[in-house]
């Protein structure tokens, strides 16, 4: 007997895994207890302290998702319409999870491993490393992910290498009837290692509604530098949780950017960051434009572990129309993380007449020798600023397109790939002039 | 080219102008002195168009359009252009990106074409020597960072890549040491001609001995109370203002 999706993740979470059936990997406990573990944590409601202002259910209980699908051909064409205009770097086109080698232009040499997850589940930096970020343990839909993934792209950067071009990940998500997809994805950057990594998101709009559960671990060893871009373009018929949990060891510097625009009605990311040494720099910036009746969530932990680090997190989101969305910025020094430097802002423009943001900083400092800030801000533009951009001529339309774009400059300015520094200024600037 | 009829302007129900009358012909230059919370700025700020304002009586005209009825930046399609006491700066916004766009702006208002990227960059090479507004200020934000005289460099800069009929130049002067006072004024002057006019708004006589005026207006209390030529200006400097509202205030009293 199969029941329908939502009933199998609420009541019956054997019928769950009867529909994919546990892969005949070497993961078969890992899994079991994970899907052990999401039954017992349960979906998250509104009454879930996390999930207070997002409400997953009512897009779990859309369609009636299947688990597993039909391969879809992609053409060239799709993935050609994600490149970065004049970006020369490699890229890996995933379909649904599924890695395509044949639309892949993938990074090979000494030092880099590159392909499918499945295929990469004995090697020593998966058996390490897989499950170990320990904020997964508490996030219900990594759980779920966990247990029921099919696949996803597994990197392991051998110490002291450096990827000499950015690798662009494409993330295409196409079905013919509704699908609920589970990428999973580890990434380890081993001793002194280095790569900048864009991942995007195509969904072709004329496919049936797909939700994305995806999981990404990366790993950053001991002075490694992480580049990890993530633009969330996606489209009326996309949802997803977006899930990125790491590990920053000694002397790594991690940068996080996400950049989340019109069109995808529901967008959950989850970003938390445990630190595994000291002396460690952490930037996790964040941009959303969003329109018409989208929601954003952006979940963020940084947990401060160990001494001497530094972290540093702007999230700034434009709000049209009915656009709502939510920020949370969750910060923990532990005792022993003496000296941390931790710094939070959420800034926010609410330009439609419906606009919300629900923002909340979660500060939990138990050191006493720390620095620490936060600050939220939600406004509409400086009066001041639009009548001397219209008093040079420039309609109230076009000011506000540049006042936008102002406004992301904080996080796009910081970009360090500039073609997509570019096209990210052109992508805001077309839906604010549209 | 402007008519300004009996104007009546208040901010937060205060009483700002109180029927001001004022005709400039093309290629004119006025002056608009006054002390301080005349209402100089006001009327600047009127004619531009901000919006806290509120026009209670009275009519402007700008070569036989209702300036009143029209938006900012319509006005300023139209010709007239405010060069702040103020500038804002706009982080984020880069001064060549937003000069681009209010050209283009103005032109497509206009009819014509967009400007191409090169005959942009001819204009800008040219209006830049005009008012000695170095290029490394080109690429930086809106004003971000910049001295008080860099700030009114960029004024007359946008003045001139802009190109106006009508210039109003609020207090332009004010926190500018003598040698940005003269590049200012050298600017503006470069800029005269016998088709544009400009209104000085100054609280100093000092900026009129760079920028000569053909006429001088006394604002006070909301409306003009005596005009002369740029001799008024010096009598001003030596004598102050107290005379002039003595002698209005005997004028009313009678």
């Amino acid at each position: 007997m199969t029941l329908p999706f939502y009933q199998a993740l609420t009541a019956d979470v054997t019928a769950l895994s009867a529909q994919l059936p546990l892969a005949a990997d070497n993961l078969q406990d890992i899994r079991r207890s994970a899907l052990e573990r999401f039954k017992a944590i349960g979906l998250p409601t509104l009454k879930t302290e996390e999930w207070r202002f997002t409400n997953i259910q009512r897009y779990l209980k859309e369609f009636p998702y299947e688990l597993q699908q039909t391969p879809v051909a992609v053409s060239a064409d799709t993935v050609a319409a994600a490149a970065i205009p004049g970006l020369d770097c490699y890229r890996a086109v995933l379909v649904n999870g599924h890695l395509q080698t044949e639309l892949s232009e993938l990074p090979a040499g000494k030092g880099i491993i590159i392909g499918a997850l499945s295929a990469h589940t004995t090697a020593p930096g998966f058996t390490t490393w897989f499950n170990e970020q320990p904020h997964l343990a508490e996030a219900v839909l990594a759980q779920l992910n966990t247990a029921l993934f099919a696949d996803g792209l597994y990197i392991e950067l051998a110490a002291n290498t450096v990827l000499d071009k950015p690798l662009h990940l494409v993330n295409v998500y196409t079905s013919n009837s509704p699908a609920f997809v589970q990428p999973r994805h580890l990434w380890i950057l081993n001793r002194s290692a280095a790569a900048t990594i864009i991942e995007s998101t195509v969904h072709p709009d004329s496919q049936a509604v797909t939700f994305a559960n995806s999981v990404l671990e990366t790993v950053v060893m001991d002075n490694a530098e992480l580049w990890h871009y993530n633009v969330q373009l996606g489209a009326a018929n996309f949802r997803e949780v977006h899930t990125t949990a790491t590990h920053q060891h000694k002397d790594s510097r991690y940068h996080h950017f996400n950049f989340t625009l019109p069109s995808t009605p529901f967008t959950r990311n989850n970003l938390s960051v445990a630190l595994k040494g000291s002396h460690t720099e952490t930037n996790l910036k964040g941009f959303y434009l969003a329109n018409q009746h989208q929601h954003v969530d952006n979940h963020t932990f940084m947990d401060h572990i160990m001494p001497d680090c530094y972290s540093n997190e702007l999230y700034k989101g434009v709000l049209l129309d009915n656009a709502n969305a939510v920020f949370t910025g969750k910060i923990l020094v532990h005792q022993e993380a003496q000296k941390t430097n931790a710094f939070q802002q959420n800034n926010n423009l609410l330009l439609g007449d419906k606009a919300d943001i629900n923002s909340q900083p979660q500060l939990e400092i138990y050191a006493d020798d720390v620095k620490c800030s936060h600050g939220f801000t939600a406004g509409q533009f400086s009066e001041e600023s639009m009548f001397y951009l219209r008093s040079r001529g420039i309609g109230e339309d076009a000011a506000k397109a540049l006042m936008v774009n102002a406004f992301s400059h904080d996080i796009t300015s910081e970009v360090n790939v500039p073609e997509l520094q570019q096209q990210l200024q052109a992508q805001i600037a077309g839906i604010m002039n549209n | 080219m402007l008519t300004i009829k009996n104007l009546h302007a208040e901010v937060e129900g205060k009483k700002i102008l109180k029927g001001i009358n004022l005709e400039i012909n093309k290629g004119e230059t006025h002056a608009i002195m006054g002390p301080n919370g005349s209402g100089k700025s006001s009327l600047a700020s009127v004619l531009a168009g901000r919006d806290n304002y509120t026009v209670t009586e009275g009519e402007v005209w700008f070569n036989g359009k209702n300036l009143l009825e029209l938006s900012p930046e319509d006005r300023a399609r139209e010709g007239v252009f405010l060069a702040f006491q103020y500038p804002v700066e706009i982080p984020g916004v880069s001064n060549l990106n937003f000069l681009k766009t209010a050209l283009n702006e103005i032109r497509t208002y206009k009819g014509l074409p967009p400007l191409e990227a090169k005959e942009f960059l001819k204009l800008t090479k040219e209006k830049q020597q005009l008012v000695d507004f170095h290029s490394n200020l080109m690429n930086r934000s809106l004003n971000e960072g910049f001295s008080g005289g860099e700030k009114k460099r960029n004024e007359i800069f946008q003045l001139a890549m802009l190109d106006p009929q009508l210039a109003i130049l609020d207090e332009t002067d004010s926190g500018l040491d003598i040698d940005a006072l003269r590049i200012v004024s050298n600017g503006v002057n470069k800029l005269r001609d016998a088709e544009k006019s400009f209104v000085v708004i100054t609280h100093y006589q000092r900026l009129l001995e760079y920028i000569i005026p053909d006429f001088v207006h006394v604002l006070y209390n909301g409306r003009i109370i005596k005009t002369g030529t740029k001799e008024l200006a010096l009598e001003l400097e030596e004598r102050g203002y107290d005379w002039l509202k003595e002698e209005l205030h005997l004028k009313e009293s009678v």
